[in-house]
């Protein structure tokens, strides 16, 4: 074949660019395409694609898409941490003359995606599956306003991901460290695929998270129970439409500063370039304007998921509801305020260092008022150490101090010193794992009996507990000390032999980390398989507070036979204690959005014209381009999207639910 | 705890009895209102690029060297009528007369036609002069801006011929008529970002 055509069909894509020379990568590729045909193997032998398809893959219920979310982050989770420990390893062994074991262009892919998949595929995703999961549930609503662009949400998250894992076997992910800084990561020193597969990656997911965020947004406005007023809305709901407002005003952002990076890498234009009149510096700007609201759209809804825990197992209201909305309503607000002190080291000037080393100082005094609220729901509660509780104890112990450290980096004079050293690496993972990854820890245990009807058998979860709480202070703490000496980041091999302690350490504490996500699966393994002892029939394990307690659980597919009418802050607890009685009779129809694979077939599609910008395939960009188009114009013309759940469907659902209740006495 | 409320008998209500389906797109109307404002998020950047990088000639040619502001304000004449076209499409619309509104679109469709191609010629024109994207920054910040914008009219074209088929089909359902309030707003909107793009980069290009 001539080699004219070869690059017209295949762009430049050929045999090298498989990495068949890095013996870490085929090892971990045969891993993968094992496991793989594994599932699909076990998948077809039980004959569940049809039941996947109908049920999962095209379903536009909110509790299903909020589920397929938490698994897709914890399926990247484990790849994301793979990474990490990788690094570890790497750095605790590359002293005294040792190179380690990874090479350079493997090792700055590596903590590339490493940041990449953590923020975008496992943070994003669990945050989103949770409020999607939750909020309906708490809002006494049927499903999320638009349940179709729910699914398809969903589905570009997915496509994003499977970009990124595609980098993995096919060319090379980024190694420009997560935010892709310009010049370097400008076509004249990454003129390989990495960056577009971060672009690519990066957009895909974004469209995704952005029209959640509307649909979150429009949801929590428009969809409340009657009764319900603004400031009954129970935290959760309250910081998740803070977190999806952030998600609105900032990602935007995002998507014009990769779209201008992409047009100066396809077209050569000069944004970012050092000469013909661009400006790095302007990129650094903008995709902080974007990344500094992104730190507060993880931890929001994380303190909301804190709220909701210890008001429910101290037993008591929470203390300072009012304080708490308006505190996350402050930091929303300040979130935009601030992104300057990701860089002082610009060069922008006393005065503007100053401002923003204020208003990020600032910040610190609503999160202190949220922290004190908490310890005065838990003063002279009857606190249950249940796992949820637990997480959010170690939560405050270990976020207070990353809190800390915060604001040390916020004096501009000290961050000239701590500027991209570990000090830094270890801060942002304090508040990371200590604010986001406890919380979603807490959220799992605390939901969970909600979403499956059973709940998480404890022991596991507790050796978990401790292994990841005790991982991350080894593993953390030395970068602390490690950055006051002025160790930067990012470093794959050392100098000085008396670093080498403080590595070590560290990468013991990754391995207990490893050992504490082996305890969760052991914990979720343990747990299904004995679902029926851990059944949970009542729906309210937890003697809990919100309208989520309130139904079934798993909750019917239309949450709630009738729409509850909320009359108090705590609307369940305030139903228990006046009297409610479960309605018996006299269901009626219910309307229902009906399942479609119109969003699963939309990504694909991005997701092959992405692969096909990325590797230079005109013709099949093209082609994926115009089918996408069409599908899309394609599925406005179907108008049959809702069907109505029959009276005697729904009754035979609550009755079988009664039935459940009276075995139960 | 003062703010519960009984109802007139003792018994408090918990729950609706007689409820009746929700009017189909209830939220619609706010979802579309709060996606136009995150799409101005992404003008608003771009024109924050052209501010700070519209200076930053290289060397090369300055907007005075380019534009032509006799062609841009007829360029603006068509976006603008366009949008009282629409209005006039809407106004058929509210009275139910579907040929008044498909033929009121059409001719908004072909306004914003007109605004594409003379866009076209400019862009082609200045492309020809050697004022490519690739010249300078500001020439980069300047494509890109206005060139998304068109972008955006683009597929409100094509959104308006996808509509008018389906209007066709089904008539002014309220279905249909949702979407065409859809298209309306974002209609105006681009003539608002239009305006912004007519006074920023080129009038006050003259000035610089």
């Amino acid at each position: 074949m001539p080699d004219s055509l070869t690059r017209f069909i295949f762009g430049r894509l050929t045999w090298e660019s498989f990495p068949f020379h890095e013996p870490i990568l085929v090892a971990t590729f045969a891993v993968v395409a094992l496991g793989g045909i594994a599932l699909v193997g076990v998948l077809t032998y039980y004959r569940v694609w049809g039941y996947l398809w109908r049920e999962w893959f095209t379903s536009v219920d909110h509790k299903k898409i909020g589920i397929m979310y938490m698994v897709l982050g914890l399926v990247m989770l484990l790849r994301g941490f793979s990474d990490a420990i990788m690094m570890r390893l790497q750095q605790a062994i590359a002293f005294n003359g040792s190179e380690g074991y990874l090479p350079a262009h493997h090792y700055d892919q590596v903590f590339t995606a490493h940041g990449v998949i953590m923020i975008f595929f496992v943070a994003m995703p669990f945050v989103t599956g949770l409020m999607n999961f939750v909020v309906p549930l708490q809002i006494g609503a049927r499903d999320v306003s638009f349940p179709f662009l729910n699914n398809f949400s969903f589905w570009m998250t997915v496509g994003g991901a499977i970009l990124v894992m595609t980098s993995l076997f096919v060319g090379e992910f980024a190694r420009t460290g997560w935010l892709a800084y310009p010049p370097l990561s400008n076509i004249g020193y990454s003129p390989d695929v990495g960056v577009d597969y971060y672009i690519w990656a990066l957009q895909i997911a974004g469209v995704g998270t952005t029209l959640s965020g509307i649909n979150l947004i429009c949801t929590i406005i428009k969809m409340r129970a009657p009764g319900m007023t603004m400031m009954r809305m129970p935290v959760f709901t309250w910081t998740s439409l803070c977190t999806n407002v952030l998600i609105v005003a900032s990602f935007p952002v995002l998507t014009a500063v990769l779209a201008l990076l992409a047009l100066d890498r396809y077209v050569g234009t000069n944004f970012f370039t050092n000469d013909f009149g661009g400006n790095p510096m302007m990129y650094v700007n903008l995709i902080w304007i974007w990344g500094h609201p992104e730190v507060y759209i993880l931890i929001l809804p994380l303190f909301g998921v804190y709220s909701e825990v210890t008001s429910t197992f101290s037993g008591k209201r929470l203390f300072g509801y009012t304080s708490m909305v308006y505190a996350t309503v402050v930091i929303t607000i300040l979130s935009y305020l601030v992104w300057l002190h990701h860089f002082f080291t610009m060069g922008s000037g006393a005065s503007v260092n100053s401002f923003f080393g204020i208003t990020t100082m600032i910040i610190s005094i609503p999160t202190g008022a949220k922290m004190f609220n908490w310890l005065f729901t838990m003063y002279r509660g009857r606190i249950r150490y249940e796992l949820p509780m637990m997480w959010t104890v170690a939560f405050m112990l270990t976020f207070v101090v990353g809190g800390m450290t915060g604001v040390l980096l916020a004096v501009p004079p000290a961050d000239f010193v701590l500027h991209n050293s570990l000090f830094l690496v270890a801060h942002f993972h304090n508040v990371i794992i200590g604010g986001v990854l406890f919380g979603l820890f807490a959220a799992i245990a605390y939901w969970w009996p909600k979403a499956f009807g059973f709940r998480l058998q404890p022991f596991w979860g507790k050796v978990s507990f401790w292994c990841w709480v005790v991982g991350f202070w080894l593993a953390f703490m030395p970068l602390y000390i490690l950055g006051l000496m002025g160790v930067t980041r990012r470093m794959r091999v050392f100098d000085d032999p008396s670093l080498q302690i403080w590595f070590q350490i560290a990468a013991f504490g990754a391995l207990l980390i490893a050992l504490g996500i082996a305890a969760f699966l052991i914990q979720i393994f343990v747990s299904i398989r004995n679902r029926e002892a851990l059944a949970d029939p009542t729906g309210d394990p937890w003697n809990g507070r919100t309208l989520e307690w309130s139904t079934s659980s798993p909750p019917p597919e239309y949450n709630f036979a009738f729409t509850p009418v909320v009359r108090d802050n705590d609307a369940w607890w305030d139903m228990k204690e006046h009297g409610y009685k479960r309605p018996l009779s006299g269901f009626r129809p219910i309307h229902m959005p009906s399942n479609t694979g119109a969003g699963i077939i939309l990504a694909g599609l991005s997701v092959v014209t992405g692969f096909a910008l990325i590797w230079y395939i005109w013709w099949l960009a093209a082609l994926g381009f115009v089918a996408l188009l069409a599908t899309a114009i394609g599925h406005t013309f179907n108008y049959h999207r809702d069907f109505h759940i029959p009276a005697a469907e729904v009754d035979q659902t609550e009755t079988a639910r009664t039935e459940l209740l009276a075995a139960q006495g | 705890m003062a703010s519960m409320a009984k109802t007139a008998g003792d018994e408090p209500v918990f729950y609706l009895k007689d409820e009746h389906d929700h009017a189909e797109g209830g939220s619609t109307m706010l979802g579309f209102w709060i996606y136009l404002m995150s799409d101005c998020l992404i003008f608003a950047m771009l024109f924050a690029a052209y501010g700070v990088l519209g200076g930053n000639y290289a060397a090369g040619p300055a907007p005075k060297d380019l534009f032509d502001l006799s062609l841009v304000a007829l360029n603006t004449t068509m976006l603008l009528l366009s949008s009282i076209t629409y209005g006039f499409a809407m106004l058929a619309m509210n009275r139910d007369r579907v040929a008044a509104t498909q033929a009121w679109l059409a001719v908004t469709g072909l306004f914003g036609l007109a605004f594409l191609s003379i866009e076209l010629y400019e862009f082609h024109h200045m492309i020809a002069e050697g004022a490519t994207p690739q010249r300078s920054a500001f020439l980069s910040s300047f494509f890109t801006l206005v060139g998304t914008h068109g972008l955006h009219v683009t597929s409100g074209i094509v959104w308006m011929v996808t509509l008018m088929v389906q209007v066709a089909r089904k008539g002014l359902i309220p279905a249909n008529r949702r979407r065409l309030m859809c298209l309306s707003l974002f209609w105006h909107f681009l003539d608002i970002i239009w305006i912004g793009v007519f006074t920023f980069v080129y009038l006050m290009g003259m000035l610089r």
